[in-house]
């Protein structure tokens, strides 16, 4: 019985296989006067610091699509293995495939070597894929963890570069919260302090960009432990509305109505509750 | 503009080689600003809100830029869209009430205001004021149009369709359709706004309302999501 490799090495060399059906798609969708649907940014603020015992990574909560909120909670920090977590900036999906691409391929190498995976290989392997498509998978990334190495920051952009600092910020945020950082950072830091400071940078993105809002995450990662603070801070709370705006019953016309009756027998009943806020 | 030439590459072999031509740059003249304002009129009065955020692109000018202009005791004007125009816009309007009043010994009605800015927006017809406007006021008699309401700017898309649903009554049966009263309307705006300040990244900051009855223009301001 044959088994299959999850864990595809690229032979080498760009892969477009799919650009002349997209080109193809392009034209035809273009010619019945429709536009191929855009792809959805986060327009984000994320951010990183490295501190004396490990990394503090810090994130928004809010998904634009266009200049319309799609997400008001969203979840930007994404796991990688348990040791590493990564803020994802960009195209949403992109984001959200690639840092699980990457999370299980590394699974499967820390099980083949016997040891806890390094900060320093998930950068490896993010960045050379992300090269491989030259750009076009938009995933601009905080990459933040501590191995046996020591803690690491990491920040990807999505050609494919990386820059490994004491400090990083990502998105259309990214400017406000460097503010911060730049004003008020200092290496080997204490635990509260570089919470404080990530939570401050985030929430100068949140409050002066337009692509960011709602709460902040947060993600502290030490020797041993991770705390995933998800929200830290709900930095913005929804207006009380004073009117009630519920509908009584029959204030929908109905026309015709038409009973089935399913004749089964209940054997299990579950509640699982909605997120409406 | 594609101009191709043929070069003969390494392996002695004809390849295409294209470049492009002269490459043209615009100028635009218009930038986008944000906001929205909306205009509820009932019985005795008229209301005119906006939201008080001006933006472009990712960033936030300012966050207390209202967009109501009170042009008379008995007219407000919103304006949004494009900041620059809504200045010069007002300006002009301002400076055109005043001949009025200074030619015909009265002042503009509500009616004549907007017949009158009907005629300045389509004297620029070939290079428009982008200005969403809404007049919101009182007649001569001091009586408000019954039940109507407009909503303009960035978020008008998602107030639009809740207003037509409170206000007008539409979209639903059985329902008992009670003239508007001023409490239920400025409530109404207030919770219209906040929803829109969830889903617009324009709107927010805080909302500002001018209540237009006999008396006179009364403002409340109220605050909403910095985010």
């Amino acid at each position: 019985m044959a088994t299959v490799s999850v864990c595809q090495y690229h032979r080498g060399g760009f892969s477009f296989e799919n650009c002349k059906r997209n080109a193809l798609l392009e034209a035809d969708i273009n010619k019945l006067g429709f536009s191929s649907p855009a792809a959805r940014k986060t327009g984000t603020t994320i951010c990183g610091v490295v501190y004396k015992d490990g990394v503090v990574l810090g994130a928004d909560t809010r998904a634009t699509e266009g200049m319309v909120v799609a997400d008001k909670n969203c979840s930007k920090i994404h796991y990688i293995s348990p040791n590493v977590y990564c803020c994802g900036a960009g195209t949403a999906a992109d984001t959200e495939m690639t840092t699980q691409i990457i999370s299980s391929n590394l699974e499967l190498h820390s099980l083949s070597t016997g040891r806890l995976p390094r900060v320093a290989t998930a950068n490896r392997m993010l960045k050379q894929m992300l090269f491989r498509y030259q750009g076009y998978i938009g995933a601009a990334l905080v990459l933040g963890g501590v191995d046996s190495t020591g803690p690491q920051l990491y920040s990807i952009y999505p050609h494919g570069s990386t820059d490994k600092l004491p400090y990083v910020t990502m998105g259309s945020g990214s400017l406000a919260a460097m503010a911060v950082f730049e004003d008020r950072y200092r290496p080997n830091m204490e635990e509260e302090e570089a919470k404080r400071l990530v939570r401050d940078a985030i929430a100068a993105g949140i409050f002066n960009d337009l692509g960011s809002g709602s709460n902040i995450d947060l993600c502290v990662i030490t020797k041993g432990k991770v705390d995933y603070l998800r929200p830290h801070d709900v930095a913005n709370k929804k207006g009380v509305r004073t009117g009630n705006y519920r509908y009584k019953h029959g204030t929908t016309g109905v026309l015709t109505k038409a009973v089935t009756h399913l004749n089964l027998e209940v054997v299990e009943e579950s509640v699982q509750t909605m997120d409406t806020t | 503009m594609m101009i191709s030439s043929r070069v003969f590459g390494d392996n002695g072999k004809v390849k295409e080689y294209h470049y492009t031509g002269p490459v043209e740059h615009k100028f635009s003249p218009y930038a986008f600003n944000g906001g929205t304002v909306l205009a509820v009129a009932g019985e005795d009065f008229a209301l005119v809100a906006s939201d008080t955020r001006l933006s472009e692109g990712y960033s936030i000018h300012s966050r207390d830029s209202p967009k109501c202009y009170k042009l008379t005791d008995t007219t407000v004007i919103g304006c949004s869209g494009f900041h620059g125009d809504c200045l010069t816009l007002t300006k002009i309007i301002e400076a055109r009430l005043k001949m009025y009043k200074h030619s015909n010994n009265k002042n503009m009605t509500s009616g004549a205001i907007a017949a009158m800015l009907s005629t300045i927006l389509y004297g620029k017809r070939f290079f428009p004021y982008y200005v969403y406007n809404i007049i919101g006021g009182l007649d001569e008699e001091g009586r408000g149009a019954r039940d109507t309401y407009k909503a303009g700017g960035s978020a008008s898309a998602m107030l639009q369709p809740l207003l037509d649903n409170q206000i007008g009554f539409k979209n639903m049966e059985n329902v008992e359709q009670v003239p508007l009263t001023l409490e239920k309307a400025v409530q109404l705006v207030k919770d219209v706004f906040i929803s829109a300040a969830e889903r617009d990244v324009y709107t927010g900051d805080a909302l500002k309302i001018c209540i237009i009855t006999k008396e006179g223009v009364r403002e409340e301001i109220v605050p909403l999501r910095k985010d």
